[in-house]
Formats: C-alpha cells, structure tokens, sequence
C-alpha cells in the first residue's frame, strides 16, 4: 500500500482559503429539497384560520360547516382538539416569579394578536383547504388592545392574560443585574457630566427568504413521526415536540432539509409544527403546512422591540464613570422559546469594549396584544450596541470631542487582555486600536471631516455625517454551567462523529443545522486539514436526528465557535485510534509514527509508510488487529465550551443627508472585523455583508408598524421595506486576527457581528449630519419623511 | 371549478394539463408538474423567488396564471443547463463569487441575471443594482451578488467590459 499515497500529500492545507462551496451545485442547479417540495401518499394540506383581531372574546366558533367543502377531511378547533392542542413551551424562564401565561396551539375562548391561530382546515388539496376556512363559523367581541408598552405598565391597564391565576399585570418578570463595581447612584455623584436618552429599538421582521414549512409523517421514512421542518433546531425541536405532545422522543425523527435562512426566526418550535405532528398522528395521515408570506408576516416571530432608558457618566475630561440601563421589553401576547431571555442576551454588552466604575441594568418584560417576539439576529446584543455606541456618541457631543477620540480615551487596551468587564464577563482576547487603526485608514476618516466642515461652512443643503461604531459581541453560546446560571433550560454544548468508510471517503456528522452558512463546505475544510485529506472526500452529515442524532443547532453565532471544536477533537481521536492500528500494521510502536499528508509514516523511514484509508479498511476487514482494538474507524466529540468569544470590530459609515427633503444616502461603509482565525475567509465575508445589510436596514428601512387597534400595518413584503440591491451600496470590508483564546482553533463567531455593529454607525452618522441643526436623535427607520420631520422639529426648537 | 386545457413547454419538454383558471404559474410548475426548483417567497409579488423566463423574458410565476403560459415556453433554474456538470455562465459567476448563501432566492436571482444580460451585456453596478431591485435576497447584502452579475457579464462577452 505504500506506492499510493493520496494526492493530499502535496497539496496545501485547506484551513484559511476561501475554497468555493460544495453546496453551490445543487442549490444553483435547483437540485433543491426545501421542505414544501415534499409530497407523500395521503398528504393532507392544512390551512389555518387566523385571528383578524388582536384582541377579543370569541364568542361562537363552529367549523363544521367546512367538513362540507370539496376535498375537506377534517377541521379542528381547540375544542375538538382536546387534549391533542398542545401548549407551545417556553424553556428560558427567566426568574422564579416570572408569568408564564397558557399558550395553546388553537386559540381556546380568546385571541391575544391578529395572526393567532383559531382552527385548522385538513384537505387533499392545498387550494381547497384555504377555501374551506371560509365557510367557518366564527363571531368575536373584541377587547381593548394593548399595544404601548408603557401604558401596558400602567394601573388597571387592560389584561393579555387573565386567567384566574394571572398576577393581574402586564409584568412578564423583572431582572436586575448589577455590576460588579461600585454603585451606579455612587458613580454618578462624581460626574461632571451625565447624559440621558431614550433609544427605540424597533420591532423587526426576519424576512428569511423560504418562509416556514412543515411535513409531519406517521409512517416515517422507518414507520416513525418523521417531522420535517424548515427550522434552525432540529434537535432541539425533536425533544420538546416529544414534551409537547408526549410522543416518545425515540419514535420522533425531525429532518430540517434545505433550508432557507433562518436569523433567529427558525429558532424555534411553532404552533404550526405542534399542530402538524398532532393532527398527523389523530388522523394517521401526513400533514403538510406551508406559510404563506402574509402569514409569515404575523405568525412568525418578531424581533427586537425594546424601549431603551440609558444614562451615562463620565468626567468633563472624558473619562467614563458609569452607565445605568432601564429597558422595556416587548414580549409579544404570548412567550416563544427564549422570549423573556431574549433582551437578557444583551445584558452583558451594554458597557461594550469600555472601562467604567460602575453598571446597573434593569429589564421588564412587558405583554402586548403583538406578535411574539424572540431572537433576531443579534438577539439583545445589537441592541446593547445600539445603545452604548450610540450615546458614546451623545457624549462626545456634549463634551465637544472627537468622538472617536472619546472611545479611544475608554475602551479597553490590547495589553490588558484578558478583561474582566464591569458588567461581568472576561474578554479574552482583543485588539481594538488594531482593528480601528485600519478601518481609520480605509475610510478616510480624517479627509471626510475635513469634507465635512467644508460642507458646513458652505451651508450646503446635502450634508455630510460620519457615524463610528466599534462593537464588540459575545458569541458562541454557550458554557452550559452559565446557561443553567441563567435559568435557561439546556445546554450550549456541539457534537461531531467523524466515521473513514472502508473505501476510505469520509462522514463527518455535526450537530450543527446549517441554513445558508456554508458548513458543508467550512466543516470540510476544518477536517481535512487535520486528517490530510481532500476536502471533496468529506461528506458533511447533518439537521437530520436519524443521522446526526446528536447536536445543539445553529444559532447565536455559535456553529464555528463551539460545534468547530467537536470537530477539532473527533478528527484528532480518530487519528489517534487509526495510529494504533498503523503501528500495528507497520510493526513499530505508535511512539515512532508520525501522521501528516493523510499518512502515517516511520520516523527514519520515509519507506514505511500507511495511508489513513489503508487504516480504515483494515478497519473494516478487521482481519489483522491489534489486540484489544474495536473494528471500525470513527471517532466521536462533544465539546462543552469553556467561554465565550468575543469578536469585535471598528465600523464607519459615511452618508449624505438631504436636509430639504429627509433623504438619506449611504456613501461609504467600511468595516474591520475581528473574528479570530478565519476558516474560509469567502464565507466570513459573505456572513458580514448579509448582517450589514439588516442592520443598516433596521437603522434606515425597516420597522414594524401597528395601529392603536393593534393592526399591522406592515403586513406583506410590499408594505415592510426589506431592503432591495438598489437600496444598498457595496460595502468595503476586511480582518484584523486576534485568535480566540477560548477555544483551540482560535475562531470566534461572524454570523451576527454585521448586524450588531451597523445599526448604530448608520444612526450615528445621520445625527453627525444634523447635528449643527440641533438634531441630537433621529429614530428608526430613519425614513426620509422622518428624517425630515426631525429636522423641522429641531428648526422649531432651536427657533 | 372547471378545468381548462393548456400545453406549456417547460426546459426543453412539452406537458399537456388541465388547471383550474385561478392556477399561478408557480403553482403549476411547482404541484402539478413537479420542477420544484422554482420556489414560492411571498404572495404580493414583491421578493421575484419565482423568476423564470417566458419565451426568453423574465417573469415573476406568481404574476402569471398558468392559462397565460399556453403554447410558451419556459426556462426555470433546473433547464438553464441541465446537470450539475453543466453550467451556464451566470451560475458559475454566483458560484465563484458567492452570490448566494441559503440559496433560496437564488433560482430567480439568476433568471433575473439571465434576463438583465441579455438587455444590457455589460451593465454598470447602478444598472445592475436597479435591474435586480425585483429580486429581494436577504442573506447576501447584494454585495457578492453584484459582483456575480459582473462576473458573468465578463464571462459571457469574453472579457468586453
């Protein structure tokens, strides 16, 4: 076997190069398998009756008349469900006192948002089905909506929920944490200067492209519940939709397929899936439900929505004192997996990449008659960035500094690494002035000020701003032992198998459930870099529990960060067991092999040498053994990490703002990114122009809009201004590398460093703008007309 | 509801159906016949996921009623070049310059591309920009997708631009 070693052996290592995908192929081709694709024998199409109401008594439901339309096989309300509705779970329960209100599936007696469901309609035909919802009886009487968060606060506000058990508040929880330094009040009384401000943090909609999807099968690909979901969660989901519906967790197989995206809004286990898999089993047929996109509107998820109160403290020389936050939280009418722990995510990350003395923060989580709301990408962290990049800026203002040069005065040096931070985290690794010295660079910065005061004195009625945003993230969720601290209720730990099959090709099983990240291809790389392989004889197995049984999914930046060790560590052990089986088979002791190129070869020796695929047949055959070792080749890790990782960046954003008439224009955007050692650096630069494109778009497009009746108004991709490519320029990106200390590949995360860091660089840039007009905020969407609305006000004021 | 006969030649083969009046193209294509490459993203016409080309000119499917495609043709992303050893220029450019992520809006992107090269081989980034604008993505940026679409155009004037 020694004359046919594998061509790897003189090729690079395929770690750091920017190899174009394997998943490109299929999805180019329209090779695809999205979830909706799937037919089966006896499939029935459900459709769901949504509440047009946000908030109403129902007071007459009878679906029977739909039992009479073509093609119609059944139709369910809560209360010919029975036992079988299902209550969605919530499994971060924030406090011991928090409100957990019910959360059927099919609305029983009440809806609490328009979008809630209030019966299914099961046919043979997908058409027939929506027709059918028609002919349901239903009355409602409706209630007073409650839709301003701080009115929902007030006494004898009216009540989401009042059940009879109900706290009679609106208050889902309040958490407190305080700092790990002196007293915030303490702080404060040494200030010379203390700046307040109120930010909104808008609702979002995450837009992901394939709107949500499910299959429930009772005969299975094997005669089990095959579920398959267009989710991020595969895993997770198997084991609450066992909890849920009390279906063994080992008869349910979940498979995500294609999937379409994701950004938080996947994470997730809806009522529509808890009704697919319920309805599937009663009937004994499967059931498909796909969202439309108006449906996808109001029944998937929300993001953000939080009313930010922040004061800071600093000295009039510039010297950060301490920081007090007060947040309201909109929950939505009912909490979804991580909705109260949600805001909490940011809790961490609101004194940022800054030393100060003292911290406070406070949340209360607040019901409404909305859409619930949960993670987005980001998840509390770009509004803690929002928040802190946004008033650093306030603060220069009001102390007449550059405001760059105010950060710099306060953020943390790269000698003092690691960090302990006031809010209670270590930052292991950093290198901020790295990061911003090149962006700084790239930009211009010190030409467009200049071009800036130009314009300024020359009254011109295009003005030029520049907005500053230098982030920092936590990422790679997460240790387990500080999600238990936390209240959430499982773990944050990654799963790799990695199996060499006789014929020497490679299943590399992950725990991960990519959705548009490329780990096919990233996974590929990390692997065959450690075993000397070709990248193309990796085959990545993954979002399927009958083939990747373990895993934790995707989500939260945490798929390289955390699942890339598991690998690391499953690719080494395998190594390790093929190593005694080499010496074996080349009589010498495992202290004399060493392994690169794919081969194991005899110190000394370069004659002696075993390919790894010779190793694995061996394996396989299992006719000559060492004593004591297991046939088979494949090696297993789970890989709890120790911290977090914390990716950071320098990003600066030049726009043109129309002071006629509120219209703003993006000029430049540049960004330097921090995150650690790159896999593929193709991939990590696609990941940050996607996340720059929905934080620019939650800083100048995008907003959800609800009447006072709690109406949406932006219920359809026409009304909510996802942003389009006219709408966006191209961006100038690019690394600096500070290896992450908390894991031993050195990477950190990239999947939601874009969002978190833009939203606050495109505001502060606008307000930069304005600012000689007297504009010290604008909110978001900074919409032309709004834009201008705050020019006039401020006009007014300063009149 | 009654059934009306059509014959819609889709990626090279002719299919003879009978669909209701009300049947969108997308729907057609997607249930009735099976080529579930092009996919469904909204229902206002807004996000161009469906894109394909109609006798040559890109369409939103979802736009369309599949009665109005009777005696067309049509190219969906499965027929651009069939096989995954095949590839048309454009799908090569999305490929080495990463112009899609999840891949989902991918199909019309494409078409969409196909279309706008055909009107305006060497387009500027403006124009691409506002050719596209049809055609949400939501994972890309646009950035690499921009890029796609020059890259192709070089590839399919043979390095003009």
């Amino acid at each position: 076997m020694t004359d046919t070693l594998p061509d790897s052996l003189t090729t690079q290592s395929p770690m750091g190069r920017p190899l174009r995908r394997k998943e490109d192929a299929r999805l180019l081709h329209g090779q695809t398998n999205w979830t909706d694709n799937i037919q089966l024998p006896g499939m029935l199409h459900m459709a769901i009756l949504r509440s047009p109401m946000a908030h109403a008594h129902i007071t007459h439901l009878d679906v029977t008349p739909a039992l009479s339309e073509p093609h119609v096989v059944a139709a369910f309300s809560a209360k010919e469900l029975g036992d079988l509705n299902g209550a969605v779970p919530c499994v971060w329960p924030v406090t011991d006192e928090m409100q957990a209100p019910a959360f059927p599936a099919l609305a029983i007696d009440k809806v609490r948002h328009v979008g809630d469901c209030v019966a299914v309609v099961l046919a043979t035909d997908r058409n027939a089905a929506f027709d059918a919802l028609e002919a349901i009886e239903i009355d409602y009487e409706a209630l007073p909506a409650v839709i301003d968060l701080e009115a929902a606060l007030e006494p004898g506000a009216t009540l989401v929920h009042d059940a009879a058990d109900s706290p009679g508040t609106n208050e889902c929880y309040t958490y407190h944490l305080p700092g790990t330094g002196i007293p915030y009040d303490e702080a404060k009384a040494k200030a010379d200067v203390v700046v307040k401000r109120r930010f909104i943090n808008q609702r979002l909609i995450p837009a992901f492209m394939e709107p949500r999807a499910v299959v429930a099968s009772p005969m299975g690909v094997s005669n089990e519940m095959t579920v398959w979901s267009a989710t991020q969660i595969p895993h997770i989901l198997r084991v609450l939709l066992a909890l849920v519906t009390g279906l063994p967790e080992n008869s349910l197989r979940i498979i995500a397929p294609d999937v379409g995206g994701g950004f938080g809004g996947k994470l997730q286990i809806y009522r529509e899936e808890i009704l697919a898999v319920q309805i599937a089993r009663h009937l004994g047929r499967p059931v498909k439900w796909t969202e439309t996109r108006s449906e996808n509107m109001v029944a998937t998820h929300h993001g953000r929505g939080q009313v930010q109160d922040i004061e800071i403290a600093a000295t009039k020389d510039g010297k950060l004192l301490g920081m007090k936050v007060n947040l309201l939280a909109d929950m939505g009418a009912y909490l979804q997996i991580i909705t109260p722990g949600t805001p909490l995510l940011g809790m961490f990350m609101y004194p940022g990449i800054y030393k100060m003395d003292a911290y406070d923060f406070n949340c209360v989580g607040v019901f409404t008659n909305k859409t619930p709301t949960d993670a987005y990408r980001g998840a509390g962290r770009p509004e803690s960035t929002f928040a802190i990049e946004r008033i650093m800026d306030e603060l220069a203002a009001e102390l007449n500094m550059d405001p760059m040069e105010l950060r710099k005065k306060n953020w943390i040096n790269h000698e003092d690494f690691p960090y302990a931070t006031i809010a209670g985290l270590v930052y292991d690794t950093g290198n901020y002035e790295a990061a911003t010295a090149k962006a700084i660079d790239m930009f211009d910065y010190a030409g467009l000020r200049a071009e800036q005061e130009r314009r300024r004195a020359s009254g011109d009625p295009v003005q030029l701003g520049i907005g500053i945003s230098t982030f920092t993230e936590m990422c790679g969720l997460a240790p387990s032992r500080t999600l238990g601290a936390l209240k959430y209720v499982a773990g944050g730990w990654e799963h790799c198998t990695i199996r060499m099959l006789p014929t020497g090709k490679v299943e590399l099983i992950t725990g991960t459930s990519p959705h548009g990240q490329g780990h096919e291809t990233a996974w590929s790389q990390i692997a065959a870099d450690i075993l000397g392989i070709d990248v193309d004889d990796i085959e990545v197995v993954h979002s399927d529990t009958g083939r990747a049984p373990y895993g934790m999914d995707t989500y939260g930046s945490r798929s390289l960060a955390v699942g890339g060790q598991a690998i690391k560590k499953a690719a080494e052990r395998l190594i390790e067991k093929a190593r005694v089986i080499a010496a074996h088979q080349l009589e010498c002791s495992i202290d004399d092999l060493e392994y690169a190129g794919g081969a194991f070869r005899v110190k000394g020796d370069a004659e002696k040498a075993q390919p790894l695929a010779a190793v694995a047949f061996e394996a396989f055959s299992a006719h000559n053994l060492p004593d004591g070792v297991e046939p088979t080749l494949q090696a297993e890790s789970t890989v709890d990490p120790q911290d977090f990782s914390y990716p950071h960046g320098t990003h600066l954003a030049a726009v043109e703002v129309d002071t006629e008439t509120g219209k703003t224009t993006l000029r430049t955007y540049v960004c330097v990114d921090d995150v650690g050692v790159q896999v593929n650096p193709m991939i990590v630069e696609g990941q940050v122009h996607g996340g720059l494109a929905q934080g620019i778009a939650q800083a100048m497009y995008e907003g959800v809009e609800y009447d006072e009746d709690g109406n949406l108004l932006t219920a359809s991709l026409a009304d909510y201004l996802v942003p389009s490519a006219a709408d966006l320029p191209s961006f100038t990106t690019s690394t600096t590398e500070t290896p992450s200390t908390t894991n031993p590949l050195g990477t950190k995360g990239v999947g939601e460093a874009g969002a978190i860091a833009s939203t606050p660089a495109i505001i502060n840039a606008i307000v930069d703008a304005l600012r000689p007009m007297g504009v010290n905020d604008v909110e978001m969407p900074a919409s032309p007309q709004r834009v201008w609305r705050t020019i006039q006000e401020a006009k007014a004021a300063t009149a | 509801m009654s059934h009306i006969p059509i014959s819609v030649t889709v990626d090279g083969t002719t299919y003879d159906s009978e669909v209701e009046p009300r049947t969108l193209l997308v729907h057609w294509l997607r249930e009735d016949i099976g080529r579930v490459g092009t996919v469904v993203g909204c229902d206002t016409s807004s996000c161009g996921a469906c894109t394909v080309l109609l006798d040559g000119q890109s369409v939103k499917s979802c736009s369309v009623l599949a009665v109005q495609a009777d005696g067309q043709s049509i190219t969906t992303i499965q027929g651009l070049a069939e096989g995954e050893d095949n590839w048309h220029p454009v799908q090569t450019a999305f490929k080495e310059c990463h112009g899609l992520q999840c891949g989902y809006c991918t199909p019309g992107m494409v078409l969409a591309t196909v279309d706008l090269l055909g009107e305006n081989p060497t387009p500027t980034e403006a124009e691409i920009r506002e050719g596209l604008e049809g055609n949400l993505c939501r994972c890309t940026g646009y950035h690499n997708i921009v890029k796609s679409v020059q890259y192709a155009s070089d590839l399919m004037s043979g390095g003009a631009r």
